[in-house]
């Protein structure tokens, strides 16, 4: 059988994107302003494991790693991993490669929790939940709206996603105005331009909860999620019950985006752009997609994260980063049509 | 495997799409379903399929009220072949296949090996095993019409539903898709199929049924397809030739 002939490479390249992915989040722990021996990292990070390990380095270099290294590391793995398996389901639901995961406005209606949440003088952590708070808030309004339609339904959600992202990036530009120009204002759009510079251990776990909920059921669905790529009345007629299949997709998608979002702030580009080298990469197929737009996805953003850090003198906003690299790469594969060719 | 429609009745809204279509199909029959834009075919394939719920009357499936089964339930009774289309994402040809596995396993499984030999040796009953790793998106329109006819026949129903299978198709490829379409009646199938070209219905359609403005105006074998029934289908003066199963345009 000839798919099968292909597994073993599939298998090979799924290796050695794991590999890269552990190597790109030791090497991290050495790049910074404050350098620390990969080696040092790793031994600090298994005491906190194994406490029989000798300790052989500065109480500094233990902060750097376990306060300060760590939880932006793994914030950008987990925020890279989120992004890209979000934007993998919506291209396949919404049946068009085009598509990121914000498209019913997750990421601006963050953005405006976030922007919001600062101007109201709100705590760090404040910041975080209002900006969770409200990227769900704008997906449910998309989908009430588009409830209340009697257009086709996908369309529908997509024009009504746009309005109400564009209804929240204009509260976010009218609290901009309003806001002290001093303080407030540089940290709002500091916040909307995506960093994960002040990433802690708390952001972590707050992220992390939603984040596996919503990977699970995707995880575990994945192969019927192949069946929302073609049109909703074969999928109906193979014995899909499409609506309910869609909710979870977008419930599922949704909690992940609002979550990133909501700790590392507008990050674009990730969920569009990984999904796609996963495709060119792994085929069509969701099991094969999920994992690997998680793994690419994380490491991707190590990557990005890590340049953000050490390529110029202050720190350049990741949502700048993923646009200059993201940007082109689209280019490329617009202009190239990538593998889907038509003949 | 047998399907009753019982007095169909559609509305969208206020315009009444269907008004009282009734029919009955069994093994063995490839029926041909033929009417002019808007006579209520795609309507009438949605309520067969069971994606839309008539407004009165009913579809039933030897004998079962199909109001009353799931999707599930359904899909392993009908299946469905969409006109030619491009496929937004470019699935190989046998995982396109393997889908039709998904009315029998269960939510969170995919299908297996098992599922997997099943699906090779269907593509080769249709003579397509040499594309099954090749992306659908790289496969010509009659190439991707066969592969939605092996899906179908993986499904496991034995009535097939198919909206104009030759669409876009050049003329020896229809025929190619034809030929298929006629073995798997001669296996049994119960298939129902739209088309316009009134040629294909005389050479090789087993029964026609005409719909115009949401009736039935005429169903029999291809002797009911009758220079008259034409003209009020289409519109256009024809005169049919018996012996050599053609319909010609007169001036």
């Amino acid at each position: 059988m000839k798919s099968l002939d292909r597994k073993p490479s599939y298998r090979i390249r799924f290796s050695l994107l794991a590999i890269a992915c552990f190597v790109v989040f030791f090497l991290s722990f050495f790049l910074g302003r404050y350098p620390v021996n990969p080696f040092v990292a790793l031994r600090i990070l298994f005491s906190k494991i194994i406490p029989a390990i000798p300790k052989t380095w500065t109480n500094q270099q233990e902060i750097v790693v376990t306060s300060i290294r760590f939880p932006r590391i793994a914030c950008a793995a987990l925020v890279g991993a989120a992004l890209s398996v979000a934007g993998a389901c919506y291209q396949g639901m919404f049946r068009n490669p085009m598509v990121s995961p914000d498209l019913l406005g997750a990421s601006t209606g963050a953005g405006f929790g976030a922007a919001l949440a600062i101007l109201l003088g709100g705590s760090y952590l404040a910041i975080t939940l209002s900006s969770f708070a409200f990227g769900l808030a704008a997906v449910f309004l998309a989908l009430l709206v588009s409830k209340a339609s009697r257009m086709q339904s996908a369309l529908a959600l997509v024009l009504a996603g746009v309005m109400i992202g564009s209804l929240f990036s204009s509260g976010t530009s009218f609290v901009k105005l309003v806001a002290d120009t001093e303080s407030q204002l540089p940290e709002i759009t500091y916040w909307l331009m995506g960093s994960l510079s002040t990433a802690k251990n708390k952001d972590l776990l707050f992220a992390l909860v939603p984040i596996v909920v919503g990977l699970v059921p995707l995880a575990l669905l994945s192969w019927r999620l192949n069946l929302l790529t073609v049109s909703e009345q074969e999928a109906k007629s193979m014995g899909i019950e499409t609506a309910k299949l869609r909710a979870v997709v977008i419930l599922c998608s949704t909690l992940m985006t609002a979550a990133s979002v909501s700790i590392s702030g507008m990050i674009g580009w990730v969920g569009l752009v990984i999904p796609h080298f996963c495709r060119i990469l792994f085929g069509q197929d969701f099991r094969r997609l999920i994992p690997a737009s998680a793994l690419l996805g994380a490491t991707y953003l190590m990557v990005v994260d890590d340049l953000a850090r050490v390529l110029t003198a202050t720190e350049i906003p990741l949502g700048i980063l993923t646009a200059f690299v993201g940007a082109p790469v689209f280019l490329y594969l617009i202009i190239s049509g990538g593998t889907q060719r038509e003949h | 495997m047998n399907i009753e429609a019982k007095d169909l009745h559609f509305s969208y809204s206020t315009t009444e799409i269907l008004k009282g279509v009734s029919f009955q199909a069994g093994e063995g029959e490839l029926i041909a379903l033929l009417g002019p834009n808007g006579a209520g075919k795609s309507t009438l394939f949605g309520c067969l399929l069971g994606f839309l719920k008539p407004n009165s009357g009913c579809v039933l499936l030897d004998g079962t009220d199909m109001a009353g089964l799931g999707r599930k339930q359904i899909a392993t009774q009908i299946a469905y072949i969409p006109q030619n289309q491009s496929p937004s994402f470019n699935h190989t040809v046998l995982d396109s296949v393997l889908m039709g596995a998904a009315n029998r396993i269960g939510t969170f499984e995919a299908p297996g090996k098992q599922e997997m030999q099943k699906a090779m040796e269907v593509l080769k009953s249709l003579g397509i095993q040499d594309l099954a790793a090749r992306g659908c998106m790289q496969i010509s329109g009659g190439e991707r019409q066969l592969m939605l006819l092996a899906r179908a026949i993986f499904q496991d129903a034995h009535i097939l539903v198919m909206d104009e299978p030759t669409a876009n198709l050049d003329f020896g490829n229809s025929y190619k898709v034809m030929k298929r379409i006629l073995e798997l009646k001669q296996k049994g199938y119960t298939i129902i199929m739209s088309t316009h070209d009134p040629n294909q219905v005389m050479s090789f359609a087993s029964r026609v049924i005409a719909l115009k403005d949401g009736k039935v105006i005429a169903d029999g074998d291809t002797s009911v397809l009758t220079a008259d029934v034409m003209e009020s289908l289409y519109n256009v003066r024809v005169s049919i030739c018996d012996d050599c199963r053609s319909v010609n345009i007169l001036q």
